[in-house]
């Protein structure tokens, strides 16, 4: 790519032409000298990533079986569990736990922009709410894909990580509804209409099924198995993404906090190397699951149509 | 008798005695002459229980159990009627029991086991010279020993090839009928005779037998007498009475011979697709539903199956105020599981069908936003995600990994 160097620069506010402070990372390719890691996410970040899958992954693992009863490997699987009540007594359980890690999130976000007062996080470059740079990245990416322009560069979260999040957001909201409106349909009949019960059943499982098919095969590609990242992005398990990395997969970040002299304050410890390596069993064991899920849903999906 | 010539040494003694003391006691009653009279007559030889004839048959009695047996006080000669002077025929001719059981032998004339050298008296009462009144637990036609008895040859996998039945000794005895009778000892549990009948035994196809289609809630009845009544006053009685076939009877719901307790984890999951295989629409909705979704799972029996809500026997159309089903009794009747039902919660519609616009339009557009959704989302990224893997394998390629920084 060798016409679009300086070539076209992305329109951002904050994107500088040339970071001031930092000569040596000025974001040329270059070998670096030694290993540089900067924090990404911080800890409760990781920890509430961790809680999300397990209970993600606890949910399709029972929830599945619900819908597709009538697939043998669902009724092996529910009889060795220990029987219809078992699985729901864990989806249930799965479900308190992923709606407390809500919740969390929310009162997080709540804190953070209220209470502390804390910029950026409903606009700006490092929010999570999509602008219209977003909607120029997905095109100019799409261009990209197939050879008509060059590649975007993206700030603290591109866009499809947006819509990751969202789509989890929105998912959250929708299948959490629907789910306690099944457990609680006496009190939720109180005020929704008596098709609406009907109709929780058909919106929890189709949002389910768009959500597991989604994680296990979409998101599993664009963060972790993508030639960029393959195998597996570490960064949501160390925290921490080398000077390389970020430069890359995150430019205009990297930029921005450059010329803003905030790069250095970025600076992390290089991950442990146990940890790594246990994050990698853990990540591993997850999208394993993952894909087992994803085989077995689809084989539940088609096999049923 | 060549028998004693086969019995054990001291037999043999013991044999020759009696057939010194028998000829001494003619001897000795001039006045009696040579006519066989009394049962001690033919037992001084017949009670050799190991005595057999020329071609191996026993021709031994056991005289006590003889005494006993409903037969006891008869003479031997009674039956064996061409027996009429000692020393007899060594091929006497064939005891007719028709004789004096008349009824029973013009009932088996005209039944299934109608051939006499297949199916002699002996093939089910046994022994003809142990023989007790079917109320007595000797008996083999005692309530509690007939499945064995019919098993003897219904039990076997061979003969029910041969006449193109099921073998059903088994189902039956897994049954709540079988195990009722071999388990329990129940002497009221129906056994095979309790509907197919003893002597005259029919064929199900036959419109006079018990097991005909129409004739069956009659049979069952015949125990299950509110049963009966109940299914009299349902739909299906109804439609059954009124000559249509397609209605179901007991065993089409229950089945004949495997009938099992129908609280029990099996037939509560058995039982929906029996309703379903007449009822194809309904079924299909039902298993939209939760209900049933959840009840396939791992052997889970407690959600709705369709008796739960339309009753079993006396089944109401809904428009009946006494069905269960009727808009004024659902409170109660999803109450039954769902304790706090009320009357905004059984707007729920338990056969409601998400792929019928007219019937169900707003779930109908619910199933149809959540799918355009599912599939617009996941084709897009799919897309998505194809094209930008293709792309950046071949960044990789050409620039070795780390290709994207080049684009820095």
């Amino acid at each position: 790519m060798t016409d679009e160097t300086g070539a076209r620069p992305t329109q951002q506010p904050e994107s500088q032409p040339q970071p001031q402070g930092q000569p040596p990372e000025s974001g040329q390719p270059q070998v670096s000298v030694k290993e540089k890691f900067y924090v990404r996410f911080t800890l409760a970040q990781r920890y509430l990533h961790v809680v999300l899958f397990t209970s993600f992954l606890g949910l399709a693992a029972t929830g599945l079986p619900m819908r597709f009863s009538d697939n043998p490997a669902a009724r092996f699987f529910a009889r060795e569990v220990g029987g219809f009540g078992a699985i729901l007594f864990l989806h249930k359980f799965c479900a308190v736990v992923l709606t407390l890690a809500f919740l969390y999130h929310l009162k997080d976000i709540a804190t953070r922009s209220f209470v502390h007062r804390e910029k950026g996080i409903f606009w700006g470059p490092t929010s999570m709410v999509p602008n219209w740079k977003d909607a120029q990245d997905l095109i100019g990416h799409l261009r990209w894909f197939v050879g008509l322009g060059p590649k975007p560069q993206f700030e603290r979260y591109a866009y499809w990580e947006k819509f990751d999040y969202w789509a989890v957001f929105w998912g959250m909201i929708v299948i959490g509804f629907s789910g306690y409106a099944m457990w609680f349909a006496p009190f939720f009949a109180k005020f929704l209409p008596g098709w609406a019960l009907n109709a929780v059943l058909v919106v929890h499982g189709e949002e389910a099924l768009l959500a597991i098919l989604f994680i296990f095969s979409i998101h599993f590609v664009n963060t972790h198995l993508r030639p960029d990242s393959f195998p597996m992005d570490m960064v949501i398990f160390t925290g921490k993404e080398t000077d390389e990395e970020f430069r890359k997969k995150r430019t205009l970040e990297y930029r921005r906090l450059a010329a803003q002299g905030k790069l250095e304050a970025r600076v992390g410890e290089k991950p442990i190397y146990w940890w790594v390596n246990f994050a990698k069993v853990i990540g591993f064991t997850a999208i394993l699951i993952g894909l087992v899920l994803l085989v077995l849903t689809l084989i539940g999906y088609f096999g049923n149509a | 008798m060549k028998a004693y010539l086969h019995g054990t040494e001291p037999q043999r003694i013991g044999s020759g005695c009696r057939t010194l003391s028998t000829a001494l006691v003619l001897l000795l009653l001039p006045g009696f002459s040579s006519m066989l009279r009394a049962q001690t007559d033919c037992l001084s030889c017949h009670a050799d229980k190991t005595m057999q004839d020329a071609s191996g048959h026993s021709v031994g009695v056991d005289a006590d159990v003889f005494h006993s047996s409903i037969h006891g006080s008869l003479s031997c000669t009674d039956c064996h009627t061409s027996i009429k002077e000692y020393p007899h025929p060594d091929t006497p001719v064939a005891v007719k029991c028709v004789t004096c059981h008349a009824d029973q032998a013009a009932g088996i004339a005209g039944s299934v086991h109608a051939s006499a050298s297949a199916h002699p008296c002996t093939s089910c009462h046994g022994d003809a010279h142990a023989i007790f009144p079917k109320d007595d637990a000797r008996s083999a036609v005692y309530p509690l020993n007939i499945p064995r008895t019919c098993g003897t040859c219904h039990a076997s996998d061979a003969l029910a090839k041969k006449y193109g039945l099921q073998n059903v000794y088994s189902v039956y005895m897994d049954s709540i009928h079988g195990y009722a009778v071999s388990k329990e000892g129940l002497l009221v549990a129906a056994n095979c005779m309790s509907c197919h009948g003893s002597h005259h035994i029919l064929s199900h196809k036959d419109t006079q037998s018990p097991t005909y289609k129409t004739n069956i809630p009659n049979t069952c009845g015949t125990c299950h007498g509110g049963v009966e009544a109940e299914y009299s006053a349902g739909v299906h009685g109804k439609a059954v009475a009124a000559g249509n076939l397609a209605a179901p009877v007991c065993s089409d719901c229950h089945t004949a011979h495997a009938i099992l307790q129908p609280t029990l984890a099996d037939f509560r999951m058995q039982s929906t697709p029996i309703c379903g295989s007449c009822h194809k629409g309904r079924f299909a909705t039902y298993q939209d539903t939760f209900h049933s979704q959840l009840g396939l799972l791992g052997g889970y029996v407690q959600t709705a199956r369709c008796w739960d809500c339309h009753g079993a026997h006396d089944i109401l159309p809904a428009s009946d105020p006494n069905s269960p089903v009727n808009k004024a009794n659902l409170i109660k009747t999803c109450g039954r599981c769902h304790t706090d039902a009320n009357a905004s919660f059984v707007q729920y519609q338990p056969h409601a069908n998400p792929r019928n616009r007219k019937l169900n339009p707003a779930l109908y557009f619910t199933r149809f936003f959540m799918n355009l959704l599912l599939w617009s989302v996941l084709g897009f990224f799919s897309l998505h995600t194809l094209l930008w893997f293709i792309r950046a394998k071949r960044e990789q390629g050409k620039s070795g990994p780390g290709g994207e920084a080049k684009d820095d």
